[in-house]
Order: C-alpha cells, then structure tokens, then sequence
C-alpha cells in the first residue's frame, strides 16, 4: 500500500461504509426536529396530541395551512415582517457600502477605534441596549412603532455588514481608482461610478444578510412591540406556541412556511458568510 | 444576531494593504470624505449603540425601578455591591461558564469531526453537507421552540422515542437540571454546523501534498490528525471559537425560549437570561443595568484577552 501514492482523500470500501454510517446518523440527528414540525403541521386538530411518530400522520392535511392563512393575521404578520425586513435591509445596505470603502481607502482618525468599537458591540449582553433603548424610546414616544425597530435591528445588523463591504473593497485594486482620478473623475463620482457597481456580489450578501437579521429576530420585537397589530412573524409564532393546547398545529405550519425561504437562502449563501474565517481559502 | 461573523477581512492573496498606499496624496488637505462616507453609519451606531451604552452605564448607579421610574437620582455602586455579593451571581456565572464550555466543546468536536468525513472522495456528499447545514439555516427562534414542544413529557418525540428503546421517559422540562440538559441539547444541534462549515473551508486549503508525505512515510490517521489537520486547521478554528464562545456566553434566544422564560420558577438561567428577567420583567432597571456591565465586562476580559493571544483580528488593520 505504501508503494503506490494514492490520493488522500480516497477511502477503503470499509471506510467508506462507516462514513456513510457516521454521516446517516448525524443527518437524523438534524432533519429529526425539522421533520417532526412537519409532521405535526400536517395533523388534524383531533389528532394534535398523538403519541404516534409516524413522518406522514393519519389522515393527514392541510387544514393547518389553511387556517393560518384564512383564519389568523398570519399574512398580516407577513406584512409587517416583509416591511420591517426590507427597509432594514435597504438602510444597512447604504450605510454600510459607503461606512466600509471609508474603512477599507482611507485612514482617519477614529478609523481603528471604530473598528474595535465594532468588535465589542458582539459582546455586549442583550439587555445592555435593550435595557436603555426600551426606556428611551418610551420618553420619546416612540415605543409600539417600526421605527424603533427598524433603527434597532438596522444597529445589529450594521457591524457584520460593515465587515463584509469593507473586506470586499479590499479586494479591489487600487489602480482602478487611480486611473478614475486620472480620467478627471472626482472623489465620490470614483466611488459612486467605479467602484460601487463593482461591488455587487458583496452587496447581495450583505443585503440577504441584513434581510434575515430582521426576518428572525424575535426579542428586539418582543420588548419594543405590545400591539397585536403590528406584530411581525417571530412574535405571531410565539403566540400560537405559547398557547400549545389549540396551536400546535398552526404553529407547525407557520414555522414551515417562514423557514422555507431563509434555509434556501442560507443554504447558498453559507459559504460567503464564514469566507472571512477561512481566510478566503473556501473553494469548490 | 445569529449568523453575523465580525471577521478578518476575506482577502485575496495578493490584496492591497488597506489604508496605506492611499494616505499619502491624501494627506494633503485635511480629509472630510471617509467622514462623509462613514458618517451614516457612524451616526446610528452612536445612537442606537454609544448613547445606550452611556445611558446604561449612568442607570447602572441609579435606583431606577417600577416605583422610581421617573424620579430616580444616582446611588452610587450600591447595584454593583448587591450583585457581586449575591450568591446568585456566582452560581449563575458557573452555570454560564459550564453551558458555554459544554456547547463550544460539542460544537467543535462535531464540527470538525463531521468536516473531515465530508472532504474525503465519497459520493453524495453535496448532498449530505445541505442536511447538516439545516439546523443553523432555520431561524434560531424557530428551533428553540420546537425543541420545547419535542421535550414535552407526554407527547414530545424525545421521550417517544426514548419509550420505544425501553428507556423510561425524562421530565425534561421540569427540573432544574432537566431543563438546562434539554437547552444544551438544543443549542448543541444548532451550533455545530457553523464550526463544520468553517472547518471545511480550512481543511480544503490543506494541500494534499502533506497527507501524500505523511503515507509514504507510513504515519498512521492519527499522526496525521494530530500532526497535520489540527495544526493546519487551527488559524481558522481559533477565530471562530473566539466568536463561538462569545456567542454561547450571551445566547439569550435558546434558554429563553426552550425553559420559556426561566422554567421552572427562575431555576433555568444563564447570566444573560437572568440579567434580562430582572430588568424587563422585573423592572429592577438600575440593578439589571448593573448586572449587564459586570456581564461585558467578564466578556470583555475574556475576549481582549483571546484576541490578543491570538491575533485574531489582527488583519481588520
């Protein structure tokens, strides 16, 4: 065996089998709580307390589906999810495109400060802002609305997306802008018309990014939200959870239907997201 | 804010170094523009992030409560002294420190574990890594209660499952430690695929020169592993864990929501959980204010600590 270089990253049948074995298991282990809420999702009311743990239940339907949507705010809380979503994903797109070519070209003061400043957002417990924002934006008045949202989870999402632009206009060759200079552009016509289109991909990235942030946050909402009306997605879920004994079922549902789009989202995207980690050495 | 990663820039071999070619035409006249670039940004993070922060740090000496809401006036360390003198505390920091090392542990060695079997040459593997990418792809929300329903005593699958191999069914959410095992369990299925997926990435740039060397020379798996993957691996997983760590130490969302808030009776807390009880539901503001400070700080410490150990950030300069 050791005459022949063999490629090291074949297996013997024998470990081949293991492997498969190995890996089977650890699939289980993450599809089976996925799977049990679709299996609960697709139970009739009667039958929501069964001990039976079959995939596909008796008798299944889609009764469940239904009513979250007939029945419940469910496509309220749509709304309200999509439009909280989505202006945080367009304020923290510009903000953090321009924030990461100032961090990426220039150096000013206050530069590495902020960078670090960045960094230790990351460790700050959950209640250290919330404490302060919850009393502030009850003294302005502006507790049980978007906006308050909105800025909070555009703050959350801003560090990561700073980040991510910054280590992309890295990428870019300064000469790109030296010759734009020479071309007789100016100084922000060389961002606005050079590079900024250049720097589509990382836009998409830290645009889903931001997206997902404010699609699956559920504590910010919780504290800074108390009107059924303007509930986004996590906080309606919660209602039907808390409240097991009538909801399992649309609980199920929901989580079905609001996990979809994200996980195929994320499942293309979580290359990108650890590329910094690896360095840039993630390839196919 | 679950999948952010505060990371070394993603650079290209041969990148430009950041910040020094440009300086020095730049020099020249005083520069507002990275100014006016960073100025949005920087003007929420200093009210969202710096005004709160200040705020928290000035009520952290208050009496501010339910009953001194808006008359409240500035006590001095008292909140500070009642924390660190309550037995809680400590207890509560153990715990944290003991479900932090717990879950990083797992994270890791399953991570890495699962990692390794997905590079080598088997079929279907794509296929394999979308499935256990799953849990971290589901909002954290979303996990954390279904995990609640499946450690339900009569009709959770855990305990179905359990009764079906003849093992006799858990009161998982109960008991102190039941409920702590049941959010451990939890948060050890959503945490591992970010240390696999990172892992992968690492592993991939290994080239295989190294393992070609080490079978001529007759090593075994293990001297390759101890000798070759670990070492090679570890400029990436270190960052990561730094991140792993700090994440775990403040995860809010999983024993918040799998113990519903603390179940049983405020027994199923990590300092974070704890910290926000107290202030949100409790509205002991100054003293939760407090708390939170003595919280980052720990974290602080920690994390300044690691990072210049390890100089993990060192290319964000």
């Amino acid at each position: 065996m050791a005459q022949v270089v063999k490629n090291p990253r074949d297996v013997s049948t024998a470990g081949k089998v293991g492997i498969y074995i190995v890996l089977t298991l650890f699939s289980l282990f993450a599809l089976f709580p996925i799977v049990q809420v679709f299996t609960i999702s697709l139970r009739p009311s009667n039958q929501l307390f069964s001990t039976s743990l079959e995939i596909i239940p008796d008798g299944a339907t889609v009764q469940n589906y239904v009513s979250i949507f007939t029945k419940h705010p469910f496509l309220k809380w749509i709304f309200n999810s999509l439009l909280v979503s989505l202006a945080v994903t367009l304020v923290s797109v510009g903000m953090a495109s321009t924030a990461g070519y100032a961090f990426s070209r220039y150096k000013f003061i206050g530069r590495d400060s902020g960078m670090i400043l960045l960094i230790a957002t990351q460790m700050f417990p959950v209640t250290m802002l919330l404490l302060p924002l919850f009393i502030m934006l009850i003294k302005l008045g502006i507790y049980d609305s978007y906006s308050g949202l909105i800025v909070a989870y555009t703050a959350t999402a801003l560090p990561f997306c700073i980040w991510q632009m910054k280590g992309f206009y890295d990428t870019i060759p300064r000469s790109l802008e030296e010759a734009a200079r020479i071309d007789g552009c100016t100084e922000l016509q060389t961002f606005w018309k050079v590079i900024f289109p250049l720097a589509q991909p990382a836009l998409v990235i830290t645009a889903l990014f931001s997206f997902m942030t404010a699609w699956s946050e559920y504590l910010v909402a919780a504290v800074l939200i108390q009107d059924p009306s303007l509930f986004t997605l996590p906080m309606g879920l919660k209602a039907f959870q808390s409240d097991l004994e009538v909801a399992w079922g649309l609980y199920s549902a929901s989580a079905i239907v609001v996990s979809i789009p994200v996980v195929f989202l994320f499942v293309a995207l979580s290359r990108y997201l650890v590329s910094g980690l690896t360095l840039g050495s993630v390839k196919e | 804010m679950q999948p952010a990663i505060a990371t070394p820039k993603p650079t290209v071999q041969n990148a430009p170094t950041p910040a020094v070619s440009a300086a020095p035409r730049k020099k020249e006249q005083a520069n507002l523009v990275p100014y006016l670039y960073a100025a949005p940004s920087l003007i929420v993070m200093a009210a969202i992030v710096l005004y709160p922060f200040l705020y928290n740090i000035v009520v952290s000496f208050s009496n501010m409560n339910l009953d001194h809401f808006r008359e409240w006036n500035i006590k001095g360390l008292n909140n500070y002294i009642n924390v660190i003198t309550d037995a809680k505390f400590f207890w509560l920091l153990l715990k944290t420190i003991l479900w932090t090392i717990i879950n990083v542990f797992f994270h890791v060695v399953i991570g890495v574990f699962l990692a390794i079997l997905l590079n080598k040459n088997i079929k279907g593997k794509n296929i394999f890594r979308v499935i256990l990418i799953l849990p971290w792809a589901v909002p954290q929300y979303i996990t954390a209660l279904n995990w609640r329903g499946l450690f339900n005593y009569e009709y959770g699958s855990v305990n179905l499952i359990l009764s079906n191999i003849g093992i006799p069914p858990v009161q998982w959410l109960s008991s102190e430690w039941g409920t702590f095992s049941a959010c451990l369990i939890a948060n050890i299925w959503l945490g591992f695929p970010f240390m696999m997926v990172v892992a992968l990435g690492g592993l991939q740039s290994i080239p295989d020169a190294l393992y070609e060397a080490a079978d001529i020379d007759g090593a075994s798996w293990y001297d390759k592993l101890v000798n070759i993957t670990i070492p090679l691996l570890k400029p990436v997983m270190i960052p990561a864990i730094t991140l792993g760590t700090i994440w775990t130490f403040n995860n809010f969302n999983v024993v918040w929501l799998v113990s519903n808030g603390g179940e049983p009776s405020d027994q199923t807390h990590i300092l974070v959980s704890w910290v926000y009880k107290v202030g949100l539901n409790y509205f002991r503001i100054g003293y939760a204010a407090a708390f939170s400070m003595i919280v980052f700080g720990i974290l602080l410490a920690f994390g300044w600590n690691f990072i210049k150990k390890t100089k993990a950030t060192q290319s964000i300069y």
